[in-house]
């Protein structure tokens, strides 16, 4: 047990898919612990759901190496490794003609579970699904076959866990409910790999983030990303314009420079904004002028995104 | 390598489960049977009891074997291709279960509804000989040796014809162009079974011994190539035909 705690929970390196002569993904590497919620976002064709199946061993990579659940990824290794994780994936896959009881009976005995009865109880209740489990698959609305497709992906009880696009199509409250999920199972130490379109879903739930478009653009804690990537700063307003702001703000400590947007707004380059903006106020106060606003930058991640995924490739 | 009972089980009851509900099929696994006896029967009632005296030394029912040979092939043949379209193959993949178990799973839900359809017509048929033909006529055409070949090459015949389909169902990216291919595939045992009932082709007790170990060889190497074409991710990626 030791030797899997310390070994990561998933981890690539320079792992590349070709299909013939077009790229799904190239040099691919990163590790991921267990217990991360780990997301991996990208446009449209970025090659998200080709490295979920390769990681899942659908897909033989064209080249590099992976681990999954602590295996090397190999041929020999698929049944032990498909045995560790368990893949939601983009489409639900669903028998129609069967129930969502029996869809689950059969998966929960392919995953050879021992207490078979029990466990699916448990997956239809995490996904709320306990009243519908004698309704056929095939009566029921696109979210609710989707959280079928969750509860299934549960009943192994995976180490890890890859979720492409989970709430895609689920009304808020339904995601909210995936969400939810997604907490307690980290809390529970699962390992997620999430594949997603919705930057604010991967903000909330992620500890780090991965931006991949065909090559990998960054990785890292969404917080990390958006300080790497914007300066910090300072949005100051004034009702009527500073008679000198060079004489206000270039005194103040931690304001490494500033410029104006326009008459009356100035943005300020801090280190810091927490420290910056008492500092800031005091000198304003004293300027005797009229302030409207003191605001710190904010920067989403999907302005990280929007920055970095239009960078080609092998540039920083 | 060894086989896992369960997984092979589990696969085996889904597939029985999503057969009963498909109307389709239920009706297909019918109407072929029924065509198959028609003909004979009514030959049967027909025929008076001197006219039958020299069918003596032919073997008639083993006409009836182009059941076993027909009908599961049919449901079979849509056994790979099917889920693909579906869309459920790929999660069934990412689960532990190995290629083989899969299509041994696959093989045996269409083999057991196949042969006991197979025994079953049979059976109707040499009931409805006994009891409505004229005199003398069951004892004409009813000969042990051919009873016994009828319960031997039933489940030998489906097996062959069931591999030939899943092979088929594999390798195609289209559940009619698979059925037809699948039909076509059979008809060489069809022809064969018919040709023997008809005493175009004369059997012996070693022939049959011959064609019946060849037949258990061939199921054999049916489930090694079905296994050996099963190509992950040729599968995966054609799913979106
Ligand atoms: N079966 C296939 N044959 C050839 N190319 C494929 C195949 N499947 C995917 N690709 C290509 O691989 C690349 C990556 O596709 P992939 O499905 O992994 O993207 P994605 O990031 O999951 O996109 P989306 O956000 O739309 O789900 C695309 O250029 C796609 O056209
Ligand atoms: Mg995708």
């Amino acid at each position: 047990m030791d030797a899997v705690s310390t070994a990561p929970a998933l981890s690539a390196d320079r792992l590349s898919k070709h299909f013939g002569d077009r790229v799904a993904f190239q040099d691919v590497s990163f590790e991921i612990g267990y217990g991360e919620v780990f997301g991996f976002l990208g446009p449209n064709g970025a090659g998200k759901t080709t490295t979920v199946r390769t990681l899942g061993t659908l897909l033989t990579p064209t080249s590099g190496t992976a681990s999954v659940a602590g295996l090397p990824l190999t041929p020999d290794n698929g049944v032990e490794i498909r045995r560790r994780i368990s893949i939601m994936p983009e489409s639900p896959g669903l028998y129609l003609r069967l129930t969502v009881l029996e869809n689950l009976r059969c998966f929960a005995d392919l995953y050879q579970v021992p207490t078979a009865t029990k466990r699916i109880e448990q997956v239809l209740s995490a996904v709320h699904l306990t009243d519908r489990a004698h309704d056929a698959c095939g009566a029921l609305s696109k979210g609710l076959r989707q959280r079928v497709a969750l509860a299934r992906a549960l009943l192994n009880d995976p180490q890890v866990l890859f979720l492409d696009e989970p709430t895609s199509g689920l009304d808020p409250v339904a995601a909210r409910g995936v969400h939810d999920l997604i907490d307690e199972l980290r809390q529970r130490g699962v390992t997620i790999f999430l594949t997603t379109h919705r930057l604010d879903e991967a903000e909330r739930l992620c500890d780090r983030v991965a931006i991949l478009n065909t090559t990998l653009r960054t990785i890292g804690r969404p917080d990390q990303l958006r300080d790497e990537l914007f300066a910090r700063t300072l949005t100051v307003r004034t009702a009527v314009p500073l008679a000198a702001p060079d004489r206000v703000f270039g005194s103040v400590t931690g304001v490494s420079s500033w410029h104006e947007n326009d008459l009356t707004t100035y943005v300020l380059t801090v280190d810091d904004p927490t420290q910056a903006a008492p500092a800031v106020t005091r000198a304003l106060v004293q300027a005797d002028a009229d302030v409207l606003s003191i605001n710190p930058s904010h920067h989403s991640l999907e302005d990280v995104y929007l920055e970095l995924i239009d960078v080609p490739a092998g540039q920083p | 390598m060894t086989v896992n009972p369960r997984l092979v089980r589990a696969i085996v009851a889904k597939e029985l489960r999503e057969f009963r509900r498909n109307r389709s099929l239920v009706v297909g696994m019918a109407i072929v049977p029924i065509i198959f006896s028609i003909q004979p029967l009514v030959a049967v009632f027909t025929l008076t009891t001197s006219a039958s005296e020299p069918l003596r030394h032919e073997h008639v029912l083993l006409y009836m074997l182009g059941i076993p040979a027909l009908v599961p092939s049919l449901v079979a043949s849509y056994s790979v291709v099917g889920e693909r379209e579906q869309g459920t193959l790929e999660p069934l993949l990412t689960t532990p279960i190995r290629r083989e178990e899969l299509l041994l799973g696959k093989a045996l839900a269409t083999f057991i509804p196949g042969v006991v359809v197979a025994y079953a017509v049979f059976g109707l048929f040499v009931a409805c000989v006994e009891l409505f033909a004229q005199p003398g006529v069951a004892a004409a055409l009813i000969h042990p040796s051919d009873l016994i070949a009828q319960l031997l090459f039933t489940p030998l015949l489906a097996g062959w014809s069931i591999w030939v389909a899943i092979v088929i169902s594999t390798r195609s990216n289209d559940i009619r162009v698979a059925q037809q291919l699948s039909t076509l595939a059979s008809l060489p045992s069809v022809a064969l079974t018919t040709l023997i009932s008809l005493n175009v082709i004369d059997v012996s007790l070693l022939t049959a011994v011959i064609t019946a170990v060849v037949l258990i060889l061939l199921n054999r190497i049916g489930w090694r190539v079905a296994s050996a074409l099963f190509d992950r991710e040729r599968l995966i990626l054609g799913t979106k035909a």
